[in-house]
């Protein structure tokens, strides 16, 4: 029904703008307000698609068996883990620094974007910003287990401040305690404005609820929203002061994430590049993360006309930017270990890291690098791979992107694994060498972490407005009030 | 749907038994609902709001509304965020359990600032969101407007509306009524409470 109501209420025919200064419409095919309203709402209602079910069904185990995997690791031990010395830090703290990065797209696109007034936002934010709450989720799993006994390190104060019987209180002059802050905070702001966002959509889905059920929880969240223009004026500021908060936010998150490792004196780690270097990375991979998980969305969901293929390519130029970023810190990084002059610390880069068996090894006239297929899986997927995205051909097909952002995503977590692995396993010493392994027990946490994620995306997909309605319907010619699709005649104002 | 405005009238001031809330009119256009608000503006109205699916640029001033406020309850979260945070620190690492560790000073605010500047901004946050629950009035259990069909169909979907209270001392049943015609409002109604 309502796909047919092209230019809603009758409006007279427009004089549209020559068309090569007309910039492509955000929604596609001239859609009416009533109709987004229905496109959108609709994914949230009604019956629940077939493919859904054994999505969820296999997301669901797989999160059961990450508890599982959490269960046998508190009642056993971090042993279970491939942990050593030196390699103390490995799969649970990539694992960690991974989801937490890949969380941070979602504040780009909610809070910098909106400040940047790119209209585009509007269509993919909310799934998006889900994606950042749900990442978090994943990523604050690994530091808590990765204590081993999970009760010291949450209740009683070596985390967080809590009165306890030794009278002791957290360690404030280290960056891990600064990172506790950091992502507690990040949890909870990203929260409020997902939140604050979905507001006047909970409002939409309320007044469309059929059954009592519905209208009570989506009433319930909705606060009693009735789309006043006394509410909006508050609301919007609101909106525009948490966007301005998060900004700064999103930046310290992964700067402090990074001071993890490089307050520390560790060759690898101790590098003044590491806040902005992290920071690129993380909206890298989030980019990629996001592009891996709207790409099926809008095809499953039929919402071709809200994230349009414009959309796809300018997170396809995000990523290009980002991704040049990171590989700049790449070289850079690889640059100042060799000037700095501190032999260890060039070690690390082309001992550890580079010297492949067949080029920069013979080149340096070293042995290969335990981990050298790391290190270059991670340079050929970050550095090279966004390349590809120079070229229309490339952005526009949404299989080719769906494949590069997934290598993304496989490159950033192989850097997080390069940074902690190959810095870690040889110490000063050769006799403190070791190699480190994943068990098992590893791989399945890891494996279960993205079907937890999973799992809460296809939950918030059956029940909540995947797309930002108020907002995009903000951004379309019939809500401006001096477009003539708005009902402007001109002369006026 | 009727196109006929009589038809709608006569619903609202029937029923004798309930209070009248609000006269609501209904427009198509967001460049119709702003310039009736300019009207209503103009015509001296105080208890009166817009609705729209959508916040609209420009409808403050159409509205005649100042500067929202929420700012400042931005400001009293930051600043108590980041006193918690630098007193809260202080407290714990020189007063009251003080530990030299590594020969590093017990207090110094270099080292407690990254964690009261995440305080700083996590209750700017919920300073924020709570001054607009609070200025806004929410969260509101019961809103008159909700009963009317034609709200409830299309405030939050693609319609607009201008709601003006019958408490307002303008407020007169026909006079009132004639300005939101003259703004061509249609489906000119009384709201009960």
């Amino acid at each position: 029904m309502a796909s047919e109501a092209v230019i809603s209420n009758g409006l007279p025919k427009i004089q549209a703008p020559p068309a090569e200064i007309e910039r492509e419409p955000l929604v596609h095919n001239n859609r009416s307000l009533a109709w987004i309203t229905e496109q959108v709402a609709s994914v949230a209602e009604g019956k629940t698609p077939k493919w859904w079910w054994p999505a969820f069904i296999v997301s669901f185990s797989g999160m059961l068996m990450m508890f599982t995997m959490i269960a046998y690791l508190i009642s056993t031990g971090v042993g279970v883990w491939g942990l050593n010395q030196p390699s103390a830090w490995a799969w649970d703290i990539t694992n960690f620094v991974f989801w937490i990065g890949i969380g941070h797209a979602g504040t780009l696109i909610s809070a910098v974007l909106f400040l940047l007034r790119q209209k585009w936002r509007t269509s993919i934010n909310r799934a998006a910003e889900a994606m950042t709450i749900f990442a978090v989720v994943c990523a604050g799993i690994f530091p808590v287990v990765h204590t081993g006994r999970v009760w010291f390190a949450t209740l009683p104060g070596y985390l967080i401040p809590f009165p306890n019987s030794n009278g002791i209180w957290p360690q404030f002059r280290s960056p891990l305690l600064w990172d506790v802050f950091a992502v507690s905070t990040y949890a909870t702001v990203s929260t409020l404005f997902w939140y604050t966002g979905l507001v006047p959509d909970l409002a939409v889905m309320r007044d469309r609820a059929k059954t009592k059920l519905r209208k009570f929880c989506y009433g319930l969240f909705a606060l009693g929203w009735s789309g006043s223009n006394r509410n909006w004026s508050n609301y919007e500021k609101a909106y525009l002061i948490l966007a301005g908060l998060s900004t700064p936010l999103v930046l310290s998150v992964h700067s402090i994430v990074s001071f993890d490792f490089a307050v520390s004196q560790l060759p690898g780690w101790h590098a003044t590049i590491f806040p902005p270097y992290f920071v690129a990375g993380a909206i890298f991979s989030g980019f990629g993360m996001v592009l891996s998980l709207m790409l099926p969305l809008r095809s499953l969901c039929k919402l071709e006309d809200l994230i349009t293929v414009r959309h796809v390519e300018l997170m396809c130029k995000v990523l290009l930017a980002t991704g040049s970023i990171v590989g700049y810190a790449y070289i850079m990084e690889f640059f100042i270990a060799w000037y700095g002059g501190n032999p260890y610390e060039l070690d690390v880069f082309i001992k550890n890291r580079a010297a492949d068996p067949w080029i920069f090894g013979p080149m340096f006239k070293v042995d290969p690098a335990p981990y050298w297929w790391a290190y270059w899986a991670m340079m050929s997927c970050n550095v090279i791979i966004p390349h590809l995205f120079w070229f229309k051909k490339v952005r526009t097909n949404m299989w080719i992107v769906w494949v590069l952002a997934a290598l993304v995503n496989v490159g950033m977590w192989f850097e997080r694994f390069n940074i902690i692995v190959t810095s870690l396993h040889r110490d000063f010493l050769p006799s403190n060498w070791g190699m480190f392994s994943p068990t098992w027990v590893d791989i399945l946490t890891f494996a279960g972490s993205f079907a937890l994620f999973m799992t809460l995306f296809l939950l918030f997909m059956k029940f909540l407005p995947v797309i930002a309605i108020s907002e995009v319907k903000g951004v379309t010619p019939q809500a401006d009030p001096h477009h003539p699709l708005g009902g402007a005649r001109g002369g006026h104002h | 749907m009727s196109n006929t405005t009589q038809a709608n009238v006569s619903t609202g001031s029937t029923t004798a038994v309930s209070r009248p809330h609000s006269i609501l009119a209904e427009y198509t256009t967001p460049a119709d609902l702003m310039h009736a608000a300019e009207v209503v503006r103009d015509a001296g109205y105080k208890y009166w709001d817009v609705y729209s699916p959508f916040p609209i640029h420009g409808m403050d001033d159409a509205m005649g509304l100042g500067d929202s406020k929420v700012g400042y309850f931005t400001f009293i979260g930051g600043c108590t965020g980041f006193t918690a945070g630098m007193t809260m620190i202080w407290w714990m690492s020189q007063y009251d359990y003080p530990i030299v560790v590594g020969g590093k000073p017990l207090f110094s605010p270099l080292y407690a600032f990254p964690v009261s500047y995440e305080m700083t901004i996590l209750l700017s946050a919920f300073g924020t969101l709570f001054g607009m629950a609070f200025l806004n009035k929410l969260p509101r259990w019961y809103n008159p407007l909700f009963k009317n069909k034609r709200f409830h169909a299309g405030a939050q979907n693609d319609k607009f509306f201008i709601a003006i209270e019958v408490t307002d001392p303008r407020y007169s049943e026909t006079e009132t009524r004639k300005l939101l015609e003259s703004t061509g409002g249609k489906h000119i109604e009384q709201v009960e409470e």
